[in-house]
């Protein structure tokens, strides 16, 4: 068996050091080691998307990322998002719009909408679907989210800067 | 839309504070977005263990040894644990009813026992400190296997030549129905056309996003066992673990808290459930089991997986004169338990034809074994099948005689003044509105327009099509479902409602919540009634010691049976607060109302005394009221339908779509939903339901489907290879509303839980074979794969 290794990350701001197996993917250092639990684990083969995080300012899927990975990198989840206000307006356009049911695939469907706003200000809904195309949501049928993060976009682009 | 009135003169939809009928957003939802939620899978208790079953790799196999020595010795092991220990815990279970006549099944174990029947069967539970370490020991347990054939295939499941599953059984048919109304014979020989097809469905499951997930605790000290679990139906749960763990439901509490995804897939008690709950009792100390994604594949119930041959008469002038169902299906090695697996094929014998007029109606289902995993009820159970079928056969009749799909159904959707009514297999209509639907829904579309459109298309080689399938929805059940067929699954459900010390209001619910919405329909119909604002109630669910006793949400039931258990609740608690109020104001409950958080007078509508000013006095100054007054300021109500063993609910969906004749990918373009759920609580999350239910269906119609090889491996047990709808392909879906409420509850709603399940699949083969016309091609088959639709054009 091979032995822990020394990591050294930020999270959400805040250093964080500890000793892992290499075998430990992100997403289960993360919720087990952190308790940080709104990052969630879906398919555990990079597919449905729901343990998105940020690593680094991009978007990588936690289930495909190993712990030791990032290690001198620095990583944000939805706890973090959340907590420091920046994606506010888009949890309330969700909200609103009803654009969440279980809750389950919310977390990371906000941090790849997240993304595209940042990359693309002024989406088309068809660049919208587009973007999530890798997050899974059995709930919505996705046009309440897809609504969600138009009216986001629209709502950014109003608002002075 | 509510037409009784509530002591004051209004109705209450047109009190003060009146959200019945409102958009407002749900409350909590803030929990979720901030990843603050508790679903199953976040809970760590002290103490607690972590549980991995060895499944079978083989279908149908012999267990001759189970070697665990060695997995014993791995780092964190607790414990390794056969089907044989285990039983001496928890007692095997047969998932039979007695009012599905005939269906048998055999003794199901928690962990299989000597024999597996299906691949992914549990052998053995490893028990360790992590799901990692016990992943690890896993594969030190050894376990020698004598192969034996598998029965995969359903069409000669039932030949003498194919190994009867379980012997003691005699064969491999678990249930068979037989139904016949009318003269069916005579009116297909005196038909014009007759139209002949097999229609074949996928097995699907759920891909709940959230796999299925439980904590079990059993506390020695208490002798008591706490079951945390993503379950739709707690009271249920509660009953089948004490009964089967052999201790009283009294020692066992369940608690729901926030669940990823259900869709009738945590409905259902599952061997490996039941393992972790035997397991905590065995091992004395919280026991977690979290299925990953290929046992989920695996293990959760699949559903669908229907071959229909079937038959429609019609007359030149459009008369649909009989439908003929002959419908097979296989559910895997055991029915599934409480609920069985024979209620899909039930429903598909209750529900085709179900829209229509002609009394002339036979059918038959057959439900047999097969070591495939087991199949049971997945959301719109029955509704999917019988939908397609019915609205296949009328598309494929109207073609033949050269009819619009739209004329055909005017013609023959049973009319909206024929209410009440019944069907040829004699479930009841209370009232339902086709033909308003279907005008509805024309309109909406812009039929005409997109049919000039399709001309216009065609002549350019692009191939678009149109697809209508109108519906009938099973909602709100009564005890005819299960309680007749003995189990314990509660049909109706209580609701208690309190004034709190500071005015605000607890409200705690039978009914269950995973996103639908259950907590903010039961909010807005408690605040409604009572005359308070919305942020004042608290809703609590999901918890057997802290709500009353009910049947949860399945089953489009949550709205229409626990909102009319609020609704009642409310009121009684309504006019208890005035009968307080009316000794304190010395005035009487008839001149008093309560609104905006208030005692108003009913006349001149003044404020008189704030709730919480009330509940002071009740609480802290009940000295100060008159000898003899003893105030309830909380009130329980329960409800469950008795007139209608079902309230029927209808509508019609249509698909527009484009069919590439080089590729075979289908691009769906629109889609619509004219849909009648009687009184709307909440419009914004009565569509988001419909539009989820719908994509679920489109899902089945071009994507999903779990592929067994002929030794029955499941041969696409990940998500790669398993497709599901993403957001790339799916359409955008417009909804519109008829509202015929029904006039048994005061509240008036029925369930809209699956409606959108229930009709897309049917609208979407439709429309492909409308875009395939010019090809003289009919396709009877889900999902519509691109090798399908090349096969049908004779491109493969």
């Amino acid at each position: 068996m091979t032995v822990p290794v020394a990591i050294a990350l930020e999270v959400n701001g805040e250093r964080v050091d500890a000793h892992v197996l290499p075998r430990l993917n992100l997403a289960d250092f993360l919720r087990e080691h952190l308790q940080l639990t709104g990052t969630h684990v879906g398919c555990e083969h990079g597919v449905c998307g729901a343990c998105t995080v940020r690593m680094n300012g991009e978007i990588v899927r936690a289930c495909l990322v190993l712990a030791v990975q990032a290690s001198a990198k620095c990583v944000q989840t939805i706890e973090g998002l959340s907590d420091s206000g920046e994606i506010a307006d888009l949890q309330a356009a969700f909200r609103e719009r009803n654009a969440l049911q279980c809750g389950y695939c919310t977390p990371a469907m906000l941090m790849a909408a997240q993304d595209l706003l940042g990359r693309q200000p002024e989406p088309s809904r068809e660049e919208i679907r587009e973007h999530l195309s890798g997050n899974y949501c059995r709930c919505t049928g996705y046009q309440a989210i897809v609504d969600a993060v138009e009216a986001t976009a629209r709502a950014r682009k109003a608002r002075p800067s | 839309m509510m037409g009784k009135e509530l002591a004051g003169g209004l109705s209450i939809s047109d009190r003060p504070n009146s959200y019945i009928g409102k958009t407002v957003p749900r409350p909590n939802l803030d929990r979720l977005l901030q990843g603050r939620g508790t679903y199953v899978s976040d809970i760590e208790l002290p103490r607690m263990a972590h549980v991995v079953f060895l499944r079978s790799p083989h279908a149908h196999a012999k267990i001759l040894t189970v070697d665990a020595s060695a997995a014993r010795q791995m780092p964190g092991v607790t414990a390794v644990v056969d089907g044989k220990e285990l039983a001496e815990v928890i007692t095997p279970w047969v998932g039979v009813l007695s009012h599905m006549k005939g269906l048998k099944s055999a003794p199901q174990h928690a962990i299989a026992i000597d024999r597996v029947c299906w691949q992914g069967e549990a052998v053995a539970a490893i028990v360790a400190t992590s799901r990692a370490l016990a992943e690890d020991a896993a594969e030190a347990v050894v376990v020698t296997y004598e192969e034996l054939d598998p029965v995969t295939d359903m069409r000669t499941a039932l030949d003498s030549l194919t190994p009867v599953i379980h012997p003691s059984l005699g064969d491999n048919l678990a249930f068979e129905r037989a139904h016949h109304a009318g003269d069916v014979d005579q009116a297909f020989a005196k038909s014009d056309e007759v139209v002949d097809v097999e229609f074949i469905f996928g097995r699907h499951t759920g891909v709940t996003l959230e796999p299925r997930a439980v904590v079990a605790d059993w506390n020695g000290a208490e002798a008591r066992l706490t079951i945390y679990q993503g379950t739709q139906a707690p009271h249920m749960v509660q009953n089948i673990a004490a009964l089967h763990l052999g201790i009283n439901e009294q020692q066992v509490r369940v608690i729901c808290k926030d669940v990823g995804g259900s869709f009738g897939i945590k409905v259902h008690v599952y061997a490996d459930e039941m393992a972790t709950y035997a397991l905590s009792k065995l091992l004395r100390r919280p026991i977690k089991f979290v299925a990953d994604r290929v046992e989920s594949f695996n293990t959760d119930i699949h559903a669908r997986d229907h071959r229909c041959k079937a038959r429609v008469g019609i007359m030149r002038d459009g008369t649909i004169t009989a439908f003929e169902i002959d419908d097979l299906t296989g559910i895997g090695p055991y029915s599934m338990y409480p609920r069985t697996s024979a209620i899909e094929a039930n429903q598909v014998v209750n529900l085709v034809g179900g829209p229509y007029t002609t009394k002339n109606y036979r059918a038959r289902a057959r439900v047999v074994f097969q070591n495939k995993n087991v199949m049971c009820q997945y959301r719109a159970v029955g509704h999917p099948i019988a939908c397609a079928v019915t609205e296949g056969l009328v598309d494929l009749a109207a073609a033949r005689i050269g009819m619009d799909p739209i004329e055909i159904r005017r013609r023959n959707l049973i009319a909206d003044d024929a209410y009440p009514c019944g069907s040829p297999t004699g479930l009841k209509f209370e009232k339902l509105s086709h033909h308003v639907s279907v005008a509805k829904l024309v309109e909406m579309m812009g039929y005409a327009d997109l049919r000039a459109e399709q001309a216009a298309l065609r002549k350019k080689n692009i191939h678009r099509g149109i697809g209508i399938a109108s519906f009938i929805e099973v909602t709100n059940p009564s005890a005819a479902f299960y309680g007749v067929g003995g189990a314990r699954i509660s049909s109706q459900d209580g609701v208690a409602v309190r004034l709190d010390g500071q005015g605000a209001v607890i409200c705690q619910t039978s009914i269950t919540e995973q996103g639908q919405g259950s907590e903010a329909i039961t909010a807005q119909i408690v605040a409604t009634v009572l005359g308070v604002s919305l942020e004042r109630v608290r809703v609590i669910l999901g918890d057997t010691d802290h709500t009353p006793y009910g049947g949860g949400t399945w089953a489009s039931r949550g709205a229409g049976i626990g909102g009319e258990a609020a609704l009642q609740a409310a009121k009684a608690l309504r006019q208890n607060i005035l009968e307080v109020a009316g000794t304190i104001l010395q005035s009487t409950p008839a001149e008093l109302d309560i609104a905006n958080d208030a005692v108003v007078n009913a006349g001149d509508r003044v404020p008189r005394l704030e709730l919480k000013e009330l509940a002071r006095i009740v609480y802290f100054r009940p000295d100060t009221l008159p000898p003899g007054i003893q105030p309830e300021l909380m009130a329980t109500r329960h409800y469950v339908p008795r007139e209608f063993p079902f309230a029927f609910t209808n509508g019609v969906q249509a698909s527009w779509l484009e069919v590439d004749v080089e590729t075979g990918f289908i691009k769906l373009l629109k889609h619509w939903v004219v849909e009648d759920c009687g009184t709307i609580i909440n419009p914004l999350l009565v569509d988001e339901q419909i539009r989820g239910g719908v994509v679920q269906g489109l899902g089945a119609a071009l994507f999903e489907k779990c592929i067994y090889d002929e030794r029955g491996q499941l041969t696409n047990a990940n998500m790669a290879d398993y497709l599901v709808p993403m957001s790339g392909e799916m359409p955008d879906i417009d909804i519109a509303h008829v509202v015929s409420p029904t006039l048994e509850s005061e509240l008036g709603a029925k369930g809209a839980g699956e409606a959108g399940t229930a009709g897309a699949a049917a609208a979407v083969i439709n429309a492909v074979n409308d875009a395939l016309r010019p090809f003289g091609t009919i396709i009877t088959e889900i999902p519509l794969t691109p090798e399908i639709i090349l096969r049908a054009l004779g491109r493969i």
